[in-house]
């Protein structure tokens, strides 16, 4: 039916205007991925450009956000609170496959389908997410995952119920280890958001038991803020090992639920929550857009792939330092792409003046949220964060900006998922 | 009668200069917590149809620390006068 409409403005297109070139004929925008960059990406795009085509592929029919998981941990949200269809997406004028993209043609501008369709394009907005390197960590693949469970690509759903099935069923008195991963990676103060919410569950239905955080650094997003409020919160029941006090988790067995450091140190633990190294999806690395680390650099204008102009990458695909892989810096770079996207297409100049805009809350405990902001705009070389600008909430005894700042998460929530998902 | 190139530039052109976002894409940030077109959403304040001259002191005062905020302040100083003047008369031409 799709392809049957798509072939039917296209021969329309062909019937009233022959002499006319394929300029005339409306814009295809393509964009692969229905999460933070791509299903922005598509609002952005029918809400400005009324005569583009606008498909989006995603392999779900139902997403679930990375963000708010950690509530789902706590046991405060329930997963069907942070899961969304895109019937609204599909209302907007956006037309959504679920089907997987499998490959990417950028000479004959057209992408593969898993279920054999080719989908012509005039411009690519690629927001795939990422993937996790399995084997990266001795013994974590994806057989390991369903022991020891890494909550870190939501996919259905699935990891996350299960860590926080684990986490219901453990004894009280028993430890939580959390191995957490070098940078770069997803969401830099999602690991201790999970450490706190992990927290705020065990403080209030199994008193006695511990949290082991293993990381492969040494310092982390927003330290001072959870440090101090671990210390006033949970006072005892964290652990934080960095990387240079042999933190960096090397290899795990699963079976045994043993978390083993790079100096061979042991852990073993009732429940273990593994958050391994990642990259940029792998239709990224298949198409050749990935640099040797793993992740797709981009223009800080356009967002085009340096290996292939013409396919705009967003999201956390891509290497924007010093932007943190967030949803927030996905969606505020998402109009940029777009806009540059259709204006090149055009033959015009993407816009100018560009800024990017992000703000990461926490959760950090009941009433009590933290955040970050930064702006960032084109550099000469990659992106510059605006200097005096932005940085993390003020340290100190500051008990209505802690409960205003959660209240003001749950909005920034509500907000951006209602862009997305929202009619 | 205009001579064919005028015609294949207009048939260019016109399409091109109607079809851009006709607004500062960073006005589209504030939307990220303020809701959908910065309507308001629950507790934080709408931004939409406000008076510009509002919107411009209250931005202002947030980035001198005159006007009391959680984060704000780190926000608005992130902007210079000439693109808070154009975010605020965006968010106040929309309703």
């Amino acid at each position: 039916m799709i392809t049957r409409r798509t072939l039917g403005l296209g021969a329309a297109a062909l019937i009233a205007a022959p002499a006319i070139s394929r300029a005339q004929a409306p814009l295809r925008l393509l964009v692969i991925g229905g999460g933070f960059g791509g299903a922005s990406a598509a609002r952005f795009a029918r809400d400005s450009y009324p005569d583009v085509q606008v498909t989006l592929i995603e392999p779900r029919t139902r997403f679930v956000t990375c963000p708010y998981g950690n509530l789902v941990l706590a046991g405060t949200k329930q997963l069907d609170a942070i899961t969304f269809g895109y019937d609204a997406v599909r209302a907007r004028g956006v037309t959504v496959i679920h089907d997987l993209a499998s490959g990417i043609d950028p000479v004959a501008k057209s992408v593969r389908l898993a279920g054999g369709q080719a989908l012509g394009y005039d411009r690519l907005i690629l927001s795939p997410g990422i993937a996790l390197r399995w084997g990266a960590i001795e013994g974590y693949d994806e057989a390991a995952a369903g022991l020891l469970p890494h909550a870190w690509v939501p996919g259905d759903g699935g990891q996350t119920a299960l860590l926080r099935r684990q986490l219901e069923a453990m004894e009280d008195g028993g430890v939580v280890g959390i191995a957490i991963p070098p940078n770069p990676f997803r969401c830099p103060p999602g690991p201790y958001e999970r450490i706190s919410m992990i927290a705020s569950y065990l403080k209030k239905a199994k008193p006695r038991s511990k949290i082991l955080a293993l990381d492969a650094k040494e310092a982390f997003s927003k330290q001072g803020l959870f440090q101090d409020a671990w210390n006033a919160l949970y006072p005892g029941m964290i652990e934080w090992v960095p990387g240079n006090r042999d933190g960096k988790i090397v290899k795990v067995d699963a079976r045994e639920r043993v978390l083993e450091t790079e100096f061979g140190e042991k852990h073993r633990v009732a429940v273990a929550n593994v958050i391994p190294p990642q990259s940029a999806a792998r239709i990224a690395i298949d198409a050749g857009l990935a640099n040797a680390s793993g992740w797709v650099e981009v223009d800080p204008v356009t967002f085009e792939a340096k290996a292939a102009p013409g396919i705009h990458v967003i999201g956390d695909a891509n290497t924007a330092p010093p932007m943190p892989k967030s949803g927030f810096i996905a969606n505020s770079t998402s109009r940029q792409a777009v806009a540059s996207a259709i204006a090149l297409a055009r033959g015009a100049a993407p816009p100018a003046d560009a800024s990017y805009f992000n703000t990461c809350y926490s959760h950090v405990g009941d009433e009590y949220g933290i955040s970050v902001v930064g702006i960032f705009r084109p550099g000469p070389a990659g992106f510059v964060e605006t200097p005096n600008s932005g940085g993390v909430s003020p340290r100190g005894n500051l008990p209505d900006q802690r409960r205003l700042e959660a209240i003001y998460a749950d909005a920034w929530y509500k907000s951006i998922t209602d862009y997305m998902f929202g009619a | 009668m205009l001579p064919a190139v005028v015609i294949a530039a207009l048939m260019v052109s016109l399409p091109a200069l109607a079809q851009g976002p006709d607004r500062p894409l960073a006005a589209l940030s504030c939307g990220g917590c303020h809701g959908v077109g910065s309507a308001g959403q629950g507790p934080i304040a709408p931004l939409a149809g406000r008076p510009k001259a509002e919107l411009v002191a209250a931005m202002t005062a947030f980035r001198r620390d005159e006007r009391p905020g959680t984060i704000m302040g780190r926000i608005a100083r992130g902007y210079t006068d000439a693109e808070i003047d154009a975010i605020a008369a965006d968010l106040a031409a929309r309703r």
